[in-house]
């Protein structure tokens, strides 16, 4: 929706912060030309109305422009892909127009550092003239030798001034020679000087670019010397030189090549009565530019095409005529153009005093002697190394048309540049062909062209009026308008997105963007690991294939994606929330869920996507917060809120924040007229047809996996599901089907943010398992710089001030900071840094610390939320002690809150270092305790999770103790069947079992309860006690499984017939291979019994896919059987979908209905009968069941004793509460405790096992530091002051505090350093004044209000 | 165990799940080697306004 720049962060806070340059492949209009002109790069910058800029681009790779852009035939427009929209743009004119918006002489001369080394060059043409340019731009001393009286070969030669007015060319030319280059005119080799004597004269080496000059002939009798025959070439370089000026009579000329419409044109300019042209073959196999030959016709050339002449006529050795035949096109020739072919007896006479013969030009290298020891190849021109131009002579290099025969200037120009970068690494010594071999690589990889593009005609030049054309030499051509210029830049369509303008390159001050930099390519590095993870996420579902919801038509259809970033304060309307079409804010708004998921007809993603419920529901919530009288409407089939107070938060948005649910899917949008509104139809739950009309429609959009990653996942033969995920099994539910490579996050099935961080820390623990020998091997230590003992040196204080870019500096005046600190008590340096958070500062921060032995530092920048630590770092590294430091907020508290009033902004911000300097002279360094951390384990319940996570724990080398209240390990496992991925689950207990108890790291204790905790994280002493033993254990870390239950159902007639059973009771027949179970005719499945109900507001997340699995077991033992699942929502997640849709497929019933219309149960004659409501039907239906399966809720194993010895906490519905419900998921607040299982929520197996193996993970990143720190900003009492009243025991939240029970201090109170977290509510407290708070003491506070 | 395992992991990816099995990996003394094919780690959640239950800022 916004627009990005090719340089770009992908958002303000990016993690690294840096910016990066998108490149796609090189622009097809650069990579085109033989000059490598960087067309793309100059165009933009035209386009921007950058003209000085866009010069410089050009003058990178060719010093000519204006020339060039003239008379060039423009190969680039022949590769501009913005013929796909309408018409190539018109790259060379706009070349031109730059040019002649700007002085070359302008342009700064680059800094050149001057070398003594002579280089010569032969020929001032584009070859000669451009070689000297680099070579004058490396600092060589150049001399060009020219043999014409003028500079430009060709250019100026053989090229009319009608078409390239002299006075540009020699404007050129001196932009070249202010560098340094000198031209000898009149001085011709061969004659004047030889190659072999400029070498032997000083010169280092030798270019020779001495052009096409000599004129091919006709091979007709008499052509020597009949009057009136004058070669093309000649014919123009006389007019250029003003040695012809007049011709009279009939003037034919022969070819039809650029030369021959030259020749022509310039004939009748000085005043020949008739021109024609004879050409041999058709207009279309013309060699001339297209827009030279419309000219020649608009001239009134007579231009005969299939025109041969075959002899002279003469009258007394003076030309009368030319006898032609008529050709006609045979076979195509080596060349691929038709052959034309005599007709026999065509024979005609064409009037003419004067004969052109233009049919071609040759290399005159008749100057080369034999000591010059320079070969020429087959053709006769120069032959060279195609890479380095260099010739059979060591140092003598040849380019341009004397070495390709003629051609076209920038193919000149590129050799002349390339052949100087030769001579100057020849000069130097080095290696001529390194990189620049260049492999061809297929450019393919393009900016898309956007599609419904307006087309729009080629911009093109005017022509002065025909009298002034015909009459003299004037330009023809002027130049474009600044507006249509621009107007055809912008229709540039980016190919390679960066145009390599390099404008970064010069505004970037950090030197971080260079042109090695820009010219950084990608690279393949290899590292040698021991295991991989692979979490390479998810690509959401692009609904443009889905036609009917109009996203590529409609502005106002968004995905929720969009709309997340349509909410987002750092989005494209700053967190405004409006729609695209007229930037209105909606007032109306409808979510369609399922998009790209769930969905086999549009699409091929028969899973769930498993979280578009929970983000539809936030972004309406949010959205209403935005508004609060926004209509919010979602449509949906299930409502899947089955994850941790999921539940809840669908509750509160449908009864407290008045979101409409309607359960409906929807299949057409349609655009009312133009205003942008979006109509839809659907069909109610009672099947009334709806039309409603909505501002916007978000499209809940599904997650996929890339292709990408599929191809990764196939390079990896990596099994993969038929969803396209990585293919899991329930026990190892982080392991690929490859060993050592593991998976986390949506790679493995369409997942939220707990479930993917639970994963990541899972496939942590697993990848980590396999390299235990080598922990710490590779990991590198930090060296420690000692500390410096600063007691007894009076404060000399540092204070560094922060631009922070221009977001302090520029409200906040920083001299006048900086005057005002300086003058401060103690202070002994000041300085002010651009980004004082960059790590170059850094660097300096500790050398000044060094350097001024300062022993307090002040940071005066941003906030030290983000930034202390980072600043606390340099001071260790400077050898002072971290807590010497102070960091004030100038830029939140200063320049940010009052950035109206800059005045203000200054006043306060030395108001704020003020107080900081007359608070850091109290501060003195504070020591962290270190602690041991006893590297053993407590995992407290052996259901399948615990004995996970034990077994993590043992297999990463630490002693675990696995506590169990039952007489065996397992818990609710041995309760049931199968996986719903089909494994059998009494083989996988086992197998686990069995790995646990052959695991040596592993106590176990059976039968066994903890029932007393001591201590804290990393030393933990608990007590166990099994029967009248008691065992006190002494461990680092501890993890709660403690699990959960069956929900025995109080409804239903549970208990009043054997027939009534629960989910796992079912399992127990199933896993007991009852034989009733095949003669069930009638089964009836009852879904949230006991959940999602008012008491209990959570869906147990397992029953759906455990009812539909059941369901399907039944029917195959008795596919006769009748089998129906009384449902409220259908919640089988992620690619449980797909069980589902076999069941449908297999037969089974499914009846939804609701909370307040719940089926009824009786009991008749020995039969259970159930009466529901059919939601198709609107009418009661009764069904007599064999089978009746509750799908009961999961309910924890409350234990508030544990819950309270561990401190931790527990929820409404006493599950436990984690960390962070995203980022925490496995662990608790309480240092050192984590949890899993059933006891943190209901999951499936595959969710259990990964939780038990994540909560592992958080273990061992403590257990493998050794040792943990405490903070050094803590509480400490005064014994001798402490009146021991014990409030502060009572205050504190962490338990640190507490009363000493013996020696002298006895009843005084202490505290305990790795428990006190400093937030003083003990040092508030306190009436005796006994406690004070390191780092906030009294004084230090009372200094800063003393000066405040 | 065999003597040349070698003590580092190479994690595919820099959204929230790379970037959490990184920092376990790195916390429990393995070197990392974290490949994110776009110029900032963070992924997918780093284009989220808010998340669920808070609507804390996702960033």
């Amino acid at each position: 929706m916004g627009h990005r720049n090719a340089v770009y962060r992908p958002y303000a806070q990016a993690v690294p912060g840096a910016y990066s340059v998108s490149k796609k492949d090189k622009s097809p209009c650069t990579t085109a030309c033989p000059g490598s002109v960087n067309a793309h790069g100059y165009v933009s910058m035209i386009g921007e109305g950058k003209y000085k800029e866009a010069l410089e681009v050009i003058t990178r790779t060719l010093p000519m422009p204006g020339v060039l852009g003239r008379i060039c035939p423009h190969p680039c427009e022949d590769a501009c892909r913005r013929s796909e929209v309408d018409s190539a743009i018109s790259i060379c004119t706009l070349k031109r127009f730059a040019a002649d918006q700007v002085e070359l002489s302008e342009l700064e001369i680059p800094e050149i550092e001057q070398r003594k080394e002579k280089v010569a060059i032969i020929g001032a043409g584009p070859a000669g003239l451009t070689a000297a340019y680099f070579l004058a731009l490396e600092g060589f001393q150049v001399t060009i030798f020219e043999a014409l009286p003028v500079g430009g070969g060709m250019l100026r030669v053989g090229i009319p001034d009608y078409r390239l007015p002299p006075s540009i060319l020699e404007k050129e030319i001196e932009f070249i020679t202010r560098l340094g280059v000198e031209i000898k005119y009149n001085t011709r080799v061969g004659k004047d000087i030889t190659i072999d004597g400029l070498l032997n004269d000083g010169y280092e080496s030798v270019f020779i670019g001495v052009g096409c000059h000599k004129d091919m002939k006709l091979g007709l009798e008499g052509e020597e010397d009949v009057e009136g025959v004058i070669p093309g070439v000649k014919f123009l370089r006389d007019a250029a030189l003003g040695e012809t000026k007049e011709i009279k009579g009939n003037v034919a000329i022969v070819g039809g090549g650029d030369v021959a419409i030259d020749a022509a044109r310039t004939a009748l300019r000085m005043g020949a009565d008739k021109v024609s042209i004879l050409y041999r073959r058709t207009e279309a196999e013309m060699p001339a530019r297209d827009e030279e030959i419309e000219d020649a016709f608009e001239e009134d050339v007579d231009i005969q095409f299939l025109r041969a002449p075959v002899e002279l006529l003469q009258e007394n050795g003076k030309l009368t005529g030319v006898k032609c035949i008529r050709m006609e096109l045979g076979e195509p020739d080596d060349s691929g153009r038709r052959r034309p072919v005599p007709v026999e007896g065509s024979e005609f006479v064409v009037d003419a005093d004067i004969l052109i013969p233009a049919i071609g030009q040759k290399t005159d290298a008749s100057f080369l002697q034999e000591a010059d020891g320079v070969e020429l190849n087959k053709w006769g021109d120069f032959a060279v190394d195609q890479v380095t131009y260099q010739t059979s002579r060591e140092g003598v290099f040849a380019g341009g048309d004397a070495e390709t025969g003629a051609s076209i200037a920038i193919a000149a120009v590129g050799a002349g540049r390339e052949a100087a970068i030769s001579i100057a690494r020849y000069i130097k010594g080095e290696d001529m062909k390194e990189g620049r071999e260049g492999l061809e690589i297929p450019q393919s990889d393009f900016n898309p062209i956007p599609d419904k593009m307006e087309k729009k005609a080629r911009a093109k030049m005017d022509r002065i009026p025909m009298e002034e054309r015909k009459s003299g030499f004037t330009e023809v051509e002027i130049g474009l308008s600044e507006e249509i210029a621009r107007a055809e830049a912008n229709k540039c369509v980016d190919c390679m997105v960066c145009c390599e303008c390099l404008e970064c390159v010069k505004v970037c001050g950090a030197g971080a963007l260079t042109f090695e930099t820009h010219e950084e390519e990608d690279r393949i590095e290899a590292v040698e690991v021991g295991s991989i993870v692979i979490s390479s996420g998810f690509e959401p579902y692009e609904p443009s294939k889905l036609d009917f919801f109009g996203y590529d038509r409609h502005p106002n259809v968004v995905t929720a994606l969009q709309f997340e970033r349509l909410l987002s304060a750092s989005g494209p309307f700053e967190g405004h929330v409006v729609r695209p079409s007229d930037h209105k804010e909606p007032k109306k708004i409808a979510w369609f869920q399922c998009v790209g998921s769930r969905e086999t007809n549009n699409c091929d993603n028969d899973y769930c996507s498993s979280v578009c419920c929970m983000y539809a529901i936030k972004e309406a919530v949010i959205a209403k917060e935005h508004d609060s009288e926004l209509d919010a409407s979602i449509f949906y089939m299930d409502m899947r809120t089955f994850g941790k107070d999921f539940e809840k938060y669908y509750d509160d948005a449908k009864n407290k924040h008045g979101i409409n649910f309607i359960r409906s899917r929807v299949h057409t949008i349609d655009p009312v007229g133009d205003t942008g509104d979006l109509e839809i139809r659907y069909v109610r739950e009672d099947g009334e047809l709806v039309v409603d009309t909505f501002d916007m429609v978000v499209l809940s959009i599904g997650l996929e996996t890339s292709p990408g990653l599929k191809e990764l996942a196939e390079k990896f033969n990596i099994e993969m599901t038929p969803g396209n995920f990585c293919q899991t099994d329930s026990l190892t539910p982080v392991a690929t089907s490859q060993p050592g490579v593991y998976v986390s996050g949506s790679f493995q099935g369409p997942k939220d943010i707990p479930q993917a961080v639970v994963d990541a820390s899972a496939a942590a623990a697993a990848a980590g398992q396999n390299l235990v020998a080598a922990r710490n091997t590779l990991t590198q230590t930090r060296e420690i710089v000692p500390e410096r003992n600063i007691i007894g040196e009076r404060p000399r204080i540092g204070a560094f001030i922060c631009h922070c870019g221009i977001n302090i500096s520029g409200t906040v005046n920083i001299p006048e900071v900086l005057d005002y600190v300086r003058e401060l008590p103690h202070v002994e340096y000041v300085t002010d840094n651009l980004y004082s958070c960059s790590q170059d500062t850094q660097a300096t921060m500790t050398e000044i610390i060094k350097e001024y032995n300062l022993n307090r530092i002040i940071v005066a920048a941003c906030t030290p939320k983000t930034h202390e630590p980072l600043f606390q770092e340099t001071l260790i590294n400077a050898g002072l002690n971290k807590y010497l430091f102070e960091m004030v907020n100038i830029r939140n508290h200063a320049s940010w809150v009052h950035k109206e009033n800059p005045e203000l902004a200054t006043q306060k911000a030395k108001d704020l270092v003020r107080m900081a300097v007359a608070k850091i002279g109290l501060k003195m360094p504070l020591k962290e305790a270190e602690l041991a951390v006893n590297p053993t384990a407590m995992v407290v319940g052996g259901g399948l999770s615990g004995m996970s996570s034990a077994l993590s724990l043992a297999r990463q080398g630490y002693q675990t103790h696995l506590i169990e209240k039952a007489d065996k390990l397992g818990g609710n496992a041995h309760s049931l069947y199968k996986t719903w991925k089909g494994e059998n689950i009494p083989d996988m207990l086992s197998d686990l079992m069995g790995q646990v108890q052959s695991e040596e790291n592993i106590t176990i204790h059976l039968n066994s309860a903890v029932s007393n905790v001591e201590g804290f994280v990393g030393n933990f002493q608990t007590t166990i006690t099994s029967g009248n033993e008691e065992e006190v254990i002494e461990h680092g870390v501890a993890t709660l499984a403690t699990g959960g239950q069956e929900y025995k159902p109080a409804e239903y007639c549970y208990g009043d017939d054997p027939k009534i059973v629960t989910s796992l009771e079912l399992d127990q027949k199933m896993l007991n291979n009852d034989a009733s179970l095949d003669d069930v005719d009638c089964a009836v499945f009852i879904q949230c019994v006991g959940s999602r109900e008012p008491e209990r507001p959570y869906c147990s997340r397992v029953c759906c896919t455990h009812s539909v699995e059941s369901a399907l077991e039944l029917k195959k033992r008795n596919p006769e059987a009748r089998v129906f699942i009384l449902y409220r929502d259908i919640r089988t997640y992620g690619e449980r979908e797909r069980k589902y849709i076999e069941a449908r497929k297999a037969g089974v019933v499914f009846i939804r209905y609701s909370l307040n219309d719940k089926p009824a149960v009786a009991l008749k004659d020995g039969k259970v009968s159930i009466t529901v409501k059919d939601h198709v039907l609107g009418k009661n239906i009764e069904i007599e069941a064999d089978l009746l399966t509750l799908a009961s809720a999961i309910l924890p194993n409350r234990d508030d004793q544990l819950a309270q010895m561990f401190k931790v906490p527990m929820n409404d519905d006493s599950f436990f509460i984690e960390r962070h419900a995203k980022l925490g998921p496995s662990e608790f607040a309480t240092d050192g405790v984590f949890l899993c299982g059933l006891a943190h929520y209901p999951k499936p197996i595959d969710e259990a096992v990964a939780q038990g193996q994540a909560a592992a993970s958080r273990a061992i990143t403590l257990l493998a530091q050794g040792t943990i720190t405490t903070n050094g900003e803590i509480a400490a009492i005064d014994p001798m002051s402490c009146s021991g009243c014990g409030i502060c025991t009572s205050v504190c939240p962490y338990s640190a505090p507490s009363l000493i029970e013996e020696g002298r201090f006895a009843g005084k109170s202490e505290i305990n350093s790795a428990l006190c977290k400093g937030c003083g509510l003990c040092v508030s407290s306190c009436r005796s004044g006994a406690i004070r708070l390191n780092g906030y003491d009294n004084d230090q506070i009372f200094a800063m209000v003393d000066v405040a | 165990m065999s003597k040349d395992v070698i003590g580092s992991v190479m994690v595919v990816g820099g959204g929230i799940a790379g970037m959490q099995s990184a920092l376990d990996l790195a916390d429990s003394g393995y070197y990392v080697h974290l490949v994110e094919k776009s110029p900032s780690i963070g992924g997918a959640m780093s284009q989220l306004d808010k998340t669920f239950p808070t609507n804390d800022c996702a960033m």
